[in-house]
């Protein structure tokens, strides 16, 4: 089982549209997947059209009282199983630091399900927390849409500065242009610039599209309600970097034809 | 956490309209389309004797463009285990389909202890046309799959199945999911189902699922003519006999022929020790007409056990390996294949047919007429006193020098006293019955590892003879044959140190009152 995480210490960067495309998208290719929010804003439960809702809060999952797997959701697509948001996660950090090793907490949560699945998809909240620190540890990749600014430029450098501190297990980074306008001369020019010589950057960018707007109306991951856009396809081809990125294996294959 | 699986049927009123869903009354929830409809090709399967219906098991076979899948499930309709049919060793199954003809997995280990030697066969096939339908809940989130399945029956004129819905909770959402489903229950026309799909597959095809027994499930009364009752078993009997006759003919597995074996020993029993409530001329004719079918079929009943028996032969080899008894396997199975064909000549002569329609027409003819005299209680009572006192005298002058002759002597009469327990069973208690019963079988299983390990020596070595004499053993498959001998004769030595401690079992003044009380109970 891998664990990617869609991460970004600023809000409004189109984290939840990423976790949302991808994980549905490694569903269709046969994965199978857990997306879980831990906003609590809940985005992506609203998308998926499932209440935000945890028996018991964020306290009983970070303490182990409730299993995890209790509190999953099936989405409306196959191989796709979400663990909504619930308004507590906004104490997280609290929970999370009165566990006795709050940093592998998230990762330890994880591990009875990894028979159960094959990628976990963490739609991260904006922030640079306990959790956050947690999210790290428990990651085998970190999705971070950037918008490009300087400043944004300066928060992943800082992030990768950050995890380069870490000691033993560390998660890559593979950061992506995200809400890009092509009519803003700075987005252009960073994103013309910046990839030379960065290996954590991903080829493929999302522009500022209506499609991926239009999200929030339809409900759905705009991979599902619009498979033919152009956004889908720039979330495809995403999809294909993370995935080679996060080394995982080929999702299992159709069930082989009637033999004579 | 509630249910998993509901399941409904609509009148047939309802499926005339196209059997689609009807909209829950509940207006938090709705039905909306899902997905084109599928074809399904479906076929069930059980042993000959239903063995997967008494275990509450179900084996079905779904076939649509893609894929062909076997699957187990259990009483709730839970999955046990599943197979992709056709994948497994690289070909396609057969149907019949023996054990050992699946593929390895867990399908295999599942059914293998309840079905044992028996074949599965095709029980019922049919077709279903299977649309899907999600339905939502106010959020328009979906928290349960319905299916609807418009099923029929494959080459049968029948009765129209009733459009089935299933009703399946997604994950998390099961408590919603059985709102929805009580929602749809309360719709006139949507009534709970009460059968499966192969129940209903069955039905339509006019089948009963368990019809089959080998038990003699005859009811008698204590008051009926005695000549009667033992009429209506030796009818039962035959119908024994003829079910099993197809299977039988066509190899299809070894109970076929084990089971009308049976069916003719009983009958043979029955005439020898209740023959005399019958015609005289009608026992004289056909008892000689039974030991003749019953010797038909020995010769390859003797080479099943063997074959039957022989896994268990090579684990036991010390000395020898199982690939030097392979050539014992080889021509065992050649004499099969040669008994095998004379009993299919014997089943198919005119002998046979006319043993078999005279025998019907003559069983009828005493049914309509019976000796009124003596009633079959008071019958069975005497029989079974006096079957069990010859038990019980042959039995107490055995010790540990007596040959084996004498405890094959004992062996049949224990036989006897079984078979008139069981012709008669239907007027004994059957918790009585069940006890009475319960410590002769195990003296009889006892006599009958005895006798069964002397016999195999016997042929073992007549086999070996035999298989010089054809220059097709060579010397290291005789020896391996001489240890088989070796732990026959092992096996025999203790059934023989057994014996003593089940016959006073049986013998004990418990064990008689048992069998007394039976005999009472029928008068």
């Amino acid at each position: 089982m891998k664990v990617i995480a869609s991460y970004n210490i600023k809000g409004g960067v189109g984290k939840t549209a990423a976790a949302v495309n991808l994980a549905y998208l490694a569903a269709s290719d046969g994965y199978r997947v857990l997306i879980w929010d831990l906003d609590p804003q809940s985005a992506a439960s609203f998308l998926f059209r499932v209440r935000p809702r945890v028996k018991g809060g964020g306290k009983a999952l970070i303490a182990g009282k409730r299993p995890v797997d209790e509190a999953i959701k099936a989405t409306d697509f196959d191989n796709l199983d979400l663990l909504p948001a619930d308004f507590t996660y906004r104490n997280l950090d609290l929970h999370l630091d009165n566990q006795r090793k709050p940093m592998t907490r998230l990762r330890n949560l994880l591990a009875p399900l990894r028979h159960e699945y094959d990628l976990v998809v963490l739609d991260c909240p904006p922030s640079i927390s306990l959790l956050s620190e947690s999210v790290l540890h428990a990651a085998d990749l970190l999705v971070v849409p950037l918008i490009p600014t300087t400043l944004s430029v300066r928060t992943l450098d800082q992030l990768t500065d950050f995890i380069d501190g870490f000691e033993g297990r560390r998660p890559k980074v593979l950061a992506f242009f995200s809400m890009i306008d092509r009519r803003k001369r700075l987005h252009r020019e960073i994103a013309a610039e910046l990839p030379a010589g960065r290996s954590d950057l991903a080829v493929t960018s999302i522009p500022a599209l209506s499609a991926i707007e239009r999200m929030s109306v339809q409900r759905a991951p705009v991979a599902a309600s619009a498979p033919r856009s152009q956004a889908t396809v720039y979330y495809r081809e995403l999809w294909h970097e993370v995935r080679a990125r996060v080394s995982l294996p080929a999702p299992p294959p159709p069930l082989p034809p009637d033999l004579p | 956490m509630p249910n998993a699986l509901r399941e409904f049927v609509l009148v047939s009123d309802m499926s005339t309209r196209g059997g689609d869903i009807p909209q829950p009354g509940d207006p938090k929830f709705s039905i909306a389309a899902s997905g084109k409809p599928q074809n399904l090709r479906r076929a069930w399967f059980d042993t000959f004797d239903w063995r997967l219906f008494h275990a509450g098991l179900t084996l079905e076979l779904t076939a649509d463009r893609g894929t062909t899948e076997l699957r187990l499930t259990g009483r709730d309709g839970e999955l046990v285990a599943t197979e992709l049919a056709g994948s497994g060793q690289g070909r396609q199954l057969r149907w019949p389909c023996r054990i050992e003809e699946l593929p390895l997995g867990p399908l295999r280990e599942h059914l293998a202890p309840v079905v044992g030697v028996r074949a599965l066969l095709p029980v019922a096939e049919a077709t279903s046309v299977l649309t899907e339908r999600r339905g939502l809940n106010e959020d328009d989130k979906t928290i349960a799959m319905l299916t609807v399945d418009k099923m029929t029956v494959t080459g049968h004129r029948s009765a129209a199945i009733p459009v089935r819905i299933a009703v399946e909770p997604l994950r998390g959402y099961q408590a919603q999911a059985a709102k929805l489903a009580d929602s749809l229950a309360q719709i006139a026309g949507v009534l709970p189902a009460t059968a499966s799909s192969l129940e209903s597959a069955l039905s339509a095809a006019d089948k009963k699922p368990g019809d089959y027994t080998s038990k003699i499930n005859v009811e008698l009364a204590a008051e009926m003519p005695a000549a009667l009752a033992v009429t209506l078993v030796l009818e039962r009997l035959f119908d024994t006999v003829e079910a099993n006759l197809p299977g039988t003919l066509g190899d299809i597995d070894t109970e076929f022929l084990h089971d009308l074996r049976v069916a003719v020993r009983r009958t043979r029993s029955v005439l020898k020790l209740a023959g005399s409530v019958l015609p005289a001329d009608l026992v004289n004719r056909y008892r000689p007409e039974f030991k003749w079918l019953g010797d038909l079929t020995t010769p390859t009943r003797d080479l099943d056990v063997y074959l039957i028996g022989y896994p268990s032969m090579t684990r036991q080899l010390v000395a020898a390996t199982g690939q030097e008894l392979r050539p014992f396997q080889d021509y065992l199975r050649r004499q099969r294949a040669l008994s095998c064909r004379q009993l299919a000549r014997g089943l198919r002569s005119a002998k046979f047919s006319a043993l078999a329609s005279q025998w019907r027409h003559d069983l009828a003819k005493i049914a309509q007429e019976p000796a009124p005299r003596p009633a079959a209680g008071k019958f069975a009572a005497r029989r079974i006193a006096t079957a069990h006192q010859k038990v019980l005298r042959r039995g107490s002058v055995i010790d540990a020098n007596s040959p084996p002759q004498a405890l094959h002597e004992l062996r049949k009469r224990c036989k006897e006293l079984r078979y008139l327990l069981e012709v008669f069973a239907s007027l004994h208690d059957p918790a009585e019955q069940w006890r009475a019963v319960r410590e002769l079988k195990a003296l009889q299983d006892c006599l009958g590892e005895f006798q069964d390990t002397e016999v195999q020596r016997a042929e073992l070595r007549a086999f070996a003879t035999q298989m010089m004499a054809d220059r097709s053993a060579p010397a290291e498959t005789l020896l391996a044959m001489g240890e088989i001998a070796t732990t026959l004769a092992g096996r025999q030595q203790a059934a023989r140190r057994e014996f003593a401690g089940r016959f006073a079992e049986f013998a004990s003044p418990q064990g008689r009152a048992r069998i007394s009380a039976l005999a009472r109970g029928a008068a």
